[in-house]
């Protein structure tokens, strides 16, 4: 095994197995809100488990995984040993260790804040530590892909940077500036406050700071995904990518759009005037661009793959597709559930259309529709791609690689399409239970069983995949492949300097990042007093009983 | 299991199979597509946002939640629904862990409403299903939201953002009366049925 393998199989694996019990404690939050009864029924586990849930998915799962397949790339498509062996490992056990911190915060039942943090609530410091800490050892995942794209140029002057190296790179300068605000959230604000060395809370500023990091972070986990459709993809289907041009543009698009938007997560926070959120949601549209680029040019390269393999008329090249092929099924399904959650996403950037639907179910729909399916879906896909080049043993199988993927394709849409219907008449998120005798929630009883059942085939697609990962680890050795990326149908011999490296799209990010947040951050160190008293997330119990 | 590294469709195919000049005239096209359905979209929005007064509460306007109780309109006797001289509606109301004080409020159909709401401890926020009705309630901050109700209802008015461990208890509720049962305009009284 290459040292590089060894290094994004170590971070898959912390990945996969974070993912299993996160899944694990989303079943059994359903069954918790459901008419139905559940095992340990209890409201305070209930919110340390949808903080763990949130706090895996969301920090532990992604980075992991997004930090492994980082490795891999810079080592696979640059085709040479990765530099920073060494600060990469120290990473890796710096992001594990305030995984651990975290995990044992949240499961002391002394951090049940939720994984956006909720200020001027408070939770434990080991709980803050362990995140500051994930985030930081992240940041030398971040350095090692500029500088190992940086050396790669070096090397090879005038020469075109191979996309999917671009792309990771392009991801890690976007996780660098999102992470920036939860950064001074934790460091500025919370962390303070949780040691005693602040009495008060500036919840308000801390929400700010928050939502530069919330909507950039989503396009951080979606990268891999995007890398894969524009890479990987047309190698599985034995056809070429279409555009390498589109490819890069789209990359840093995303780079730049996805940054300056994140106040379209404070359209209803009385804290900010009208003028900077419209800003933002004009803005939010713009980060639809690239997402439509890249299904027109996945599409186009799966339609060349189809025609080359004898598919024949209009449609005709869908169905002669390699449907066996898991990387070219779960592109499919990625995009279906893609499409379905992007239309819920346009409704909840929308200025005024938000307030139908702001804080109900209908957004934990839509997010869970877009990363929980169209994003995850291609994270099982590339680790069935990676994992017999990393152990050189074949998948055992891909059928049941194949089965795994539609078992988590349709749990994922029965699981989300009543709760936007739930949404729709009013069921708002985060709440541990429900009265159903009350006839306002036992209309929306039955939407909200037929969602648990999606939550158990959801469940039971997670199992699978750790037993087909598992099981790729024994069987007889081969010579495996070299990891393949796909090669445009007219491969680019020059390319302008504005698309081979990020100089000028850093100081265009910067630039608007200034003119997006400038005010509404700048605005809280010129009002009056506004920051407020913390409260310890663990007081106050006797008033929380069951409703 | 061999296929998997034998496969043959994974060899290369030769370049130039779609001549460069086409790959770029059909991505022009897609793009001015794509320009044309989000300019649509973003149309749609302003419209919809400046001719239905669909505004989310942006009033900027600070509070000290720990004083709340002592001085200012949030005061325990004015709270509830207040009948303005123009004929509009004032409902004011405290978010606190892990009740909306008062717990139920009457307004009546047809007449312009504007909620006006705080928090005591830390953030809230609610909703009226059904309705335009929803905001974030940030301590530090009044959250002001205007609306008229054009039906008979009675709407739960649950708690829409995490607050603590008592969270799914913070339900009240808000009763669209009609307008001869909520009482005459100039008599500027103070409403709630929170005890009915």
């Amino acid at each position: 095994m290459q040292r590089s393998s060894r290094l994004a199989l170590f971070h898959y694996w912390v990945a996969f197995a974070t993912f299993l019990p996160a899944v694990l404690l989303g079943a059994w939050q359903m069954l918790m809100r459901s008419p139905l009864p559940a095992p340990l029924d209890d409201s305070a586990s209930y919110y340390a488990s949808v903080t763990l849930h949130g706090t895996a998915m969301a920090y532990v799962v992604t980075t992991f995984f997004i930090m492994g397949f980082g490795y891999a790339v810079a080592a696979t498509s640059l085709g040479r040993p990765l530099r920073g062996m060494t600060a990469a490992w120290i990473g890796f056990a710096i992001c594990l260790l305030g995984t651990v911190m975290a995990v044992t915060a949240i499961l002391s039942g002394r951090a049940s804040v939720l994984y956006t943090f909720y200020p001027p609530l408070l939770a434990s410091g080991w709980y803050y530590g362990g995140a500051a800490l994930l985030v930081g050892g992240s940041m030398i995942w971040v350095v090692l892909m500029i500088l190992n794209m940086r050396a790669w140029k070096r090397d090879n002057p005038g020469h075109p940077v191979p996309l999917p190296m671009f792309a990771i790179t392009a991801t890690a300068i976007l996780w660098a500036w999102a992470a920036a605000g939860v950064t001074l959230e934790l460091v500025g604000i919370v962390l303070p406050r949780a040691f005693g060395w602040s009495d008060l809370i500036d919840a308000s500023l801390a929400r700010t700071l928050f939502s530069v990091t919330l909507h950039a972070i989503v396009y951080f986990w979606l990268m891999p995904a995007y890398i894969a459709f524009y890479t990987l993809v047309p190698v599985a289907a034995g056809g070429r990518m279409y555009s390498d041009t589109m490819g890069r543009l789209a990359f840093i698009m995303l780079l730049v759009f996805s940054l300056p938007v994140g106040m379209h997560h404070l359209f209803m926070d009385p804290g900010h005037g009208s003028g900077f959120k419209f800003v933002q949601s004009a803005l939010t549209f713009l980060v639809v661009l690239p997402t439509l680029l890249t299904v027109f040019s996945t599409c186009a390269s799966l339609e060349i793959a189809g025609r080359i393999r004898g598919g024949r008329g209009l449609l005709g090249w869908i169905r002669a597709l390699p449907w066996d092929e898991p990387m070219v099924l779960a592109v499919a399904l990625s995009l279906v559930m893609l499409g379905l959650g992007g239309f819920g996403g346009l409704v909840n950037m929308s200025y005024a259309m938000n307030a139908m639907i702001h804080n109900t179910s209908w957004v934990t729909a839509h997010f869970h529709l877009i990363f929980g399916g169209a994003v995850v879906i291609m994270y099982f896909a590339i680790a069935y791609e990676m994992w017999p080049r990393i152990t050189g043993r074949p998948l055992r199988s891909k059928r049941l690689a194949c089965a795994q993927l539609w078992l988590w394709f349709w749990g994922m849409l029965i699981t989300t399409v009543p709760w936007h219907v739930a949404g729709l008449m009013g069921q708002p998120r985060r709440v541990a239970a429900f009265d159903y005798a009350d006839p306002l929630n036992a209309r929306m009883g039955g939407l909200v069983v037929v969602s648990v059942i999606g939550g158990v085939i959801l469940l039971g697609s997670a199992i699978l995949l750790i037993a087909i990962l598992i099981r790729s680890h024994f069987g007889l050795r081969r010579q495996a492949m070299p990891m393949g990326y796909a090669i445009a149908v007219n491969p680019p011999l020059r390319v302008p300097p504005a698309l081979n490296g990020f100089g000028l799209w850093n100081a265009i990010v910067a630039v608007l990042m200034v003119l997006a947040y400038g005010y509404p951050i700048g605005q809280f160190f010129f009002m009056k007093q506004h920051s407020v008293p913390a409260v310890a997330v663990t007081s106050e119990l006797e008033s929380g009983g069951k409703p | 299991m061999a296929e998997e590294f034998t496969n043959p469709l994974r060899q290369p195919l030769p370049d130039g199979i779609i001549p460069e000049d086409v790959v770029a005239r059909t991505e022009n096209r897609w793009l001015m597509i794509m320009a044309a359905m989000l300019l649509f979209m973003m149309a749609i929005i302003v419209v919809t946002g400046i001719m239905g007064a669909m505004q989310p509460s942006s009033n900027v306007e600070l509070i000290d939640p720990t004083t709340l109780h002592l001085q200012g309109e949030f005061v325990e006797s004015n709270l509830g629904t207040t009948a303005e001289p123009d004929g509009s509606v004032t409902v004011r109301l405290i978010a606190t862990q892990y009740e909306f004080v008062p717990q139920c409020v009457d307004v009546p159909v047809g007449r312009a409403v504007k909620f006006r709401i705080t928090s005591a401890d830390v953030v809230h926020g609610f909703l009226l299903p059904g309705t335009n009705v929803n905001t974030m309630v940030v301590p530090g901050f009044v959250a002001e939201v205007r609306t008229r109700f054009t039906k008979e209802a009675e709407y739960a008015m649950p708690c829409h953002e995490f607050c603590g461990l008592g969270h799914h208890a913070m339900w009240a509720h808000v009763r669209v009366v009609p307008q001869e049962r909520f009482g005459k305009p100039a008599l500027l009284e103070r409403r709630t049925c929170a005890t009915q």
